[in-house]
């Protein structure tokens, strides 16, 4: 099945994307991002770094497990230490002595996980701090003003995002102002030649209002979209169908940012399904609660079962946990109070998740992504056929079977 | 093991102890320290971490307290606990306790040890007859060193112990290393070297850590005129405002600041652009700013114990190689009065 033909964009964007490879069955794509801080490799997972830290690893080790671009977040960093210090200490770069890319959310998530805390208007969020009660707003000049003083190759637009629970006109009405908060952040961004503005396809999971806000959307001259609003608590089933909806209109000389994914099957899939470019929490933050990733699923080293286990978490794994360290160990050194501990499986996770992204590349550059696919699942699941209903639908829509 | 000392001065020695390790070509230079771990890790610390810091000890501590619960996995894995915590190449001390958590006595354990080299601790409490006796008794058993227990407490108490301790150590042969336990402070340091003890844990940097602190005391006793006016400046307001000892509470560590450091949580660190110590080599100082250290403390971000663990194991390690460089060239004199000036 040929890719889905996708809508031209308009010839005066700037074209950050180059295609290296496109996957002759899916719509799977292989890329190189060229960014003002160095060019990054695509389908790209980004580790999410909230406060100007990858949580307990050093820049030194993020930046030698191959990490060329991650996540900062304008909503913590706004309040903590503020865009006024971060610009004084030559941008969020600077700050956190990151030499390469950093792409910096709006805050339009927050609205989400700070429900209780938040009140949406046409005028924007207003927010009331957890830390000293006060209130601020972030409206869409607001959050690129923050953005512009950070400095991040990548900006998101605020977006007025609802959780992909909510039904009824809260969610059309999220949509058309997303839209409208679209335009305002791009007649507010001062520096369009330093960092790249990316929208935010919204409309939650109705295809009508997904398909009005992509047609409105994909009119705008921004250098790349990203598809939001799910990774929430909807079904796997709805998420995919989005996520295929948008990825079938969206340009194809663009980047595709997948917001908030996640689980390896999850990128896997949703790179056969078209996006290049993915973030989540899970992985580092999981590390912290004693869990490792593995090409079979992950393994809670804090259990007994692991107290005499003297292999790697991985022996195909080249990270530097798994070059020094056993099962066994990092089992006793979880149930001590040393912090290395949860050091030891961050570095770990994120070089799961990377090694399966250079993976992933290596097999739509080599032409054989399908069979990529097929033995991951066989990994993953113990037989292709044992994956997830949802998964292997996703899969099958885009020309991929498992069996 | 053996200890060959190249130089006595004052009653401070300054020497190598040889014939250290599996196949007994390793060296550790005295006055030194060891590695202090938790679990058998440097707090905080990968390996990747870790060798970013310069001068580490050879040798590094284990406590008894924290590995003997897993005694049984150990025996089964059987490759030795060096590799079994991700450190093959180090050389390995194991303490009965932890400095920073001592356990109440009654650990007991009657595992063979094959290749270890044995140190006979001297006790005795504040009674000079016991210690004497403690020592002298020791002295006869056929032990690689000696470990001097029970000299820890307030910094007053070690003052009244410090007479103890040149007793005991008048007792104890020359040619075989002295350990003293529970006593990590730069000034206590001193104090005691100058009593004939060669082997310091470094268990004062982890502790300096824990309460969100920086060691920023100079050790450097010939530095040129233009740094001491620098520096003499930074450190005035620094001790000035220290002067109200401040009692921090820590997880397990409940210890008050002292004048060796500064607190990274203060607000005015907020827009201090500067490293923790200027002209540090650590990989905190050479990347980070004190700004972001205040962020990373006040948003309880993990790396911050990273990054001034790091910074304090490397301080300190340097404070040892200072004390060896100043006793080799006379000079100890010097360093302790620039220690007792900086402390409170």
């Amino acid at each position: 099945m040929a890719a889905a033909a996708s809508p031209s964009s308009m010839e005066s964007a700037p074209r950050i994307m180059r295609l290296v490879a496109e996957c002759s069955r899916s719509r799977a794509r292989a890329g190189e991002l060229r960014l003002p801080h160095g060019p990054v490799a695509t389908p790209v997972f980004m580790p999410v770094g909230t406060q100007a830290t990858m949580k307990g690893i050093t820049a030194e080790q993020l930046d030698a497990l191959g990490c060329r671009i991650c996540l900062g977040n304008t909503y913590h960093l706004g309040l903590r230490p503020g865009p006024e210090l971060i610009q004084k200490a030559h941008g969020l770069h600077g700050f956190m002595n990151w030499p390469h890319n950093l792409l910096t959310d709006s805050g339009g998530f927050q609205m989400v996980s700070l429900v209780s805390l938040s009140e949406v208007t046409e005028e924007g969020v207003r927010f009331r701090s957890p830390y000293d009660g006060e209130e601020t707003l972030l409206s869409p000049e607001r959050s690129v003003e923050i953005q512009n003083a950070l400095g991040s190759d990548i900006i998101m637009q605020l977006d007025d995002v609802v959780s992909s629970t909510v039904t009824g006109p809260r969610v059309e009405e999220a949509m058309f102002r997303s839209i409208r908060w679209l335009d305002r952040c791009i007649a507010a961004h001062r520096r369009p030649d330093q960092q790249n503005l990316f929208a935010i396809i919204q409309g939650g999971l109705d295809a009508h209002l997904r398909a009005t806000c992509l047609e409105e959307m994909t009119k705008r001259d921004v250098p790349g979209f990203a598809i939001g609003g799910l990774s929430g608590g909807e079904s796997k089933n709805q998420f995919w169908r989005m996520v295929a909806l948008s990825t079938a209109r969206l340009p194809r000389d663009k980047p595709r940012y997948l917001m908030g994914v996640g689980y390896a099957t999850d990128l896997v899939v949703c790179v056969a399904l078209g996006c290049d470019m993915f973030d989540c929490v899970f992985p580092t933050r999981t590390a912290r609660f004693g869990s490792a990733l593995v090409p079979t699923g992950n393994l809670q080293l804090k259990k007994k079962q692991y107290e005499k286990d003297f292999r790697p978490i991985d022996p195909e794994c080249a990270c530097p946990t798994c070059q020094t360290h056993s099962r066994a160990f990092l089992h006793v050194l979880l149930h001590s109070d040393n912090t290395a501990a949860l050091h030891h499986l961050t570095v770990h996770n994120i070089a799961y998740q990377l090694q399966l992204m250079s993976a992933v590349r290596a097999s739509i550059v080599e032409k054989r992504f399908p069979d990529f696919v097929r033995h991951f699942m066989g990994t993953m699941y113990g037989d292709p056929t044992l994956c997830p209903t949802w998964a292997t639908e996703a899969l099958a829509s885009v020309g991929i079977t498992l069996a | 093991m053996k200890l060959s000392l190249t130089k006595v001065v004052n009653g401070c020695r300054l020497g190598k102890i040889k014939n250290l390790g599996k196949t007994g070509d390793r060296t550790m230079d005295v006055p030194g320290c060891l590695l202090y771990t938790k679990t058998g890790s440097a707090p905080h610390l990968t390996p990747h971490t870790l060798h970013n810091i310069h001068k580490v000890p050879a040798m590094a501590q284990l406590t008894l307290s924290s590995l003997a619960e897993h005694h049984e996995v150990l025996a089964e894995y059987k490759e030795g606990v060096g590799k079994f915590i991700g450190m093959p190449e180090s050389l390995l001390y194991c303490s009965l306790h932890d400095p920073v958590s001592p356990c109440p006595a009654g650990y007991v354990t009657n595992k063979a040890l094959q290749r270890s080299t044995i140190i006979g601790v001297i006790e005795g409490g504040d009674v000079m007859e016991e210690r004497l006796r403690s020592a002298r008794e020791t002295a006869k058993r056929p032990v690689g060193g000696f470990l001097l227990d029970g000299f820890q407490g307030d910094p007053m108490t070690l003052e009244t112990r410090l007479h103890l301790l040149s007793s005991v150590t008048a007792e104890l042969p020359e040619d075989k290393p002295r350990l003293i336990c529970s006593v990590s402070r730069p000034d206590e340091v001193l104090e005691c070297i100058e009593r004939g003890v060669d082997l310091f844990e470094s268990f004062f940097p982890y502790q300096v850590t824990e309460r969100g602190c920086a060691l920023t005391f100079s050790f450097d006793y010939q530095p040129n005129p233009e740094e001491t006016l620098l520096q003499q400046n930074g450190t005035q307001e620094e001790i000035k405002y220290v002067h109200q000892t401040k009692k921090i509470k820590t997880t397990g560590c409940n210890q008050e600041m002292t004048s060796f450091e500064i607190n990274l949580k203060e607000k005015k660190y907020q827009g201090d652009f500067e490293p923790l110590v200027r002209g540090c080599s650590c990989y905190c100082c050479q990347n980070h700013t004190r700004a972001y250290i205040h962020h990373l403390l006040v948003t309880n971000e993990l790396l911050a114990g990273v990054l001034l663990m790091m910074h304090n194991f490397e301080h300190y390690f340097g404070f040892f190689h200072s004390i060896r460089e100043a006793l080799k060239n006379d000079r100890l004199a010097q360093l302790k009065e620039l220690i007792r000036r900086q402390a409170s």
